[in-house]
């Protein structure tokens, strides 16, 4: 009993933890997506409250928490106040599998990016419900339209991963960044799935509705989208869900293609690593935020239906086709994930699978 | 019809976002425009025309004499004066109201007053709470004039040139 309700307390004790740095550094995030905003458009952002304006994004927190809560009369309250939950909930377990560094991860599950994948898919129900609940024609246009644009992009999302996934050979957050061991920053996806990275960083952009994709909350034309009946701590918690979101996006990047917690120079991998190019990534998505101009939803979904989906598809065949014909075996049924102990599905391998190294216990 | 490779080719390796970011970056790092507001401010023309002041002579005296030229020329109606002689038998006004939520700031007044008692100040930053802090008297007016008076003579000192 006591081992349980040990192993209870250490599981609560890493996610408060990893929810603790994760927001903390979201604050920082925020205030760093307008600060790079601003120095494009040759302003200088928040910079009064605290140091270079550090402390902003506490004090919007304060002002947002202190703010009265409006629910408009015709409102489904239940629905209403359940979809910015729903967002901040789904945005925030996602975190779990992410690994922040060897072995620093809450569960490393076998199936990781299935998990990742279907947490996504669900963040869609927190942006219709939020749509629908109001009960007014902008959230619920701007809803539809989120809906929509996030179905699109994950389908093409979903086959840029599957190409990753053709050359790691397992689902495990860890073994795609172990499989990019090796010759430093060369051995990244990024320099072996070029077009697939730029496709996934795209489709990220267009998942979070990130400018230019920011359709759903097109000022000019939609106002604030599905958040437009939503104010002080509601509103909050779908805003903070889809900065997390972001962040999660960014991770996501750098786990698929930028080789996770390694080093670029092969030595002295860590968390640093992980935490530079998380922000790195989201330097990209703040500069893309500021110099390119927003797409019209038609030209969006021939993005997404006609250029990328074929796109992607086509290098799920290339990357499968090359696979095969050069005879390349996966990162996990090779002899170095099973010394690291890692992809250990090999024994079960099919016979047909060339295996080329034979081990004792194979 | 001949497939433009050139500029499919630019399309695919997206060349346009990649001089949007040059640009971006080269912009990134630029001096900023604007300036740190509420602790440094912009430079302001001798004519800058803000809040409003009513002048004394240099004794003391108040300069207007109530000829209501500013009343007549206001095109907002925002002036609003009444005038009795003193005892001293100088004419006077006894109530100057500026509903500054009236006034659109064009500065007629000012050109209209012949003796310079009716003045538009420097200060621009005289946000009030409340409407009713916005209907200045001729107290509120007299006052700005003694807290202006210093920029005020320098600035039509510098304009008297042009005029």
């Amino acid at each position: 009993m006591n081992d349980g309700l040990w192993t209870f307390l250490i599981i609560l004790g890493q996610c408060f933890a990893v929810m603790f740095a994760v927001l903390i550094s979201l604050a920082f995030l925020l205030l760093m997506d307008r600060k790079v905003w601003a120095a494009v458009q040759l302003r200088r952002g928040p910079n009064v409250v605290g140091p270079f304006g550090l402390l902003q994004s506490f004090a919007d927190f304060l002002k947002f928490v202190m703010k009265e809560i409006v629910i408009p009369a015709g409102a489904d309250r239940a629905v209403f106040l359940i979809a910015p939950m729903l967002t901040f909930v789904l945005a925030s377990i996602a975190w779990v599998v992410i690994p922040f560094a060897e072995g620093w991860v809450i569960s490393d599950m076998n199936v990781g990016i299935l998990y990742l994948f279907a947490i996504s898919s669900l963040g869609v129900y927190g942006v219709i419900m939020g749509g629908w609940a109001g009960n007014s024609k902008y959230p619920f246009l701007g809803g539809l339209r989120s809906a929509a644009q996030m179905v699109s992009y994950e389908v093409s999302i979903g086959f840029v991963i599957v190409c990753v996934l053709l050359m790691v050979g397992s689902l495990n957050l860890s073994d795609i960044v172990l499989a990019q061991d090796g010759a430093g920053i060369f051995s990244w996806f990024f320099i072996k799935q070029p077009v697939m990275f730029i496709v996934f960083f795209i489709s990220a952009l267009a998942e979070t509705n990130r400018p230019p994709f920011d359709l759903p909350e097109a000022e000019s034309e939609l106002v604030a989208g599905y958040q437009v009946e939503y104010s002080s701590t509601p509103y909050l918690l779908f805003m903070i869900g889809e900065y997390m979101n972001i962040v999660m996006m960014c991770a996501l990047t750098t786990i698929l293609f930028l080789g996770g917690w390694l080093s670029p120079i092969g030595v002295g991998h860590g968390v640093f690593w992980f935490v530079l190019k998380v922000v790195f990534c989201f330097f990209m998505f703040a500069m893309v935020k500021a110099i390119v101009p927003r797409y019209r939803y038609d030209q969006l979904m021939r993005l997404g239906w006609k250029v990328f989906l074929p796109l992607s598809l086509a290098f799920v065949v290339l990357t499968a086709g090359w696979m095969k014909i050069f005879d390349v075996q996966p990162w996990a049924y090779t002899q170095e994930a099973r010394d690291l102990g890692r992809g250990a599905m090999v024994i079960d391998a099919p016979e047909a699978t060339p295996t080329p190294v034979k081990t004792e216990d194979s | 019809m001949a497939t433009d490779w050139a500029r499919a080719g630019w399309y695919f390796a997206m060349m346009d976002f990649v001089g949007g970011f040059k640009v971006g970056m080269k912009y990134f790092f630029k001096p900023k425009a604007t300036i740190n507001y509420p602790y440094e401010k912009g430079p302001q023309s001798p004519r800058f025309r803000g809040e409003h002041a009513l002048r004394r002579y240099p004794n003391g005296e108040e300069r207007c004499i109530a000829c209501k030229l500013c009343e007549a020329i206001c095109p907002a109606q925002a002036i609003h004066i009444d005038a009795e002689p003193r005892e001293d038998g100088s004419r006077r006004t006894t109530r100057y109201d500026i509903d500054m939520t009236k006034c659109i700031y064009c500065g007629f007044c000012q050109e209209a007053c012949p003796v310079d008692a009716i003045v538009e100040g420097p200060n621009f930053e005289f946000a009030t709470e409340t409407r009713e802090e916005l209907f200045y008297n001729k107290e509120k007016l007299l006052d700005n004039g003694d807290r202006w008076e210093g920029v005020i003579a320098r600035n039509l000192e510098l304009d008297a040139a042009y005029r």
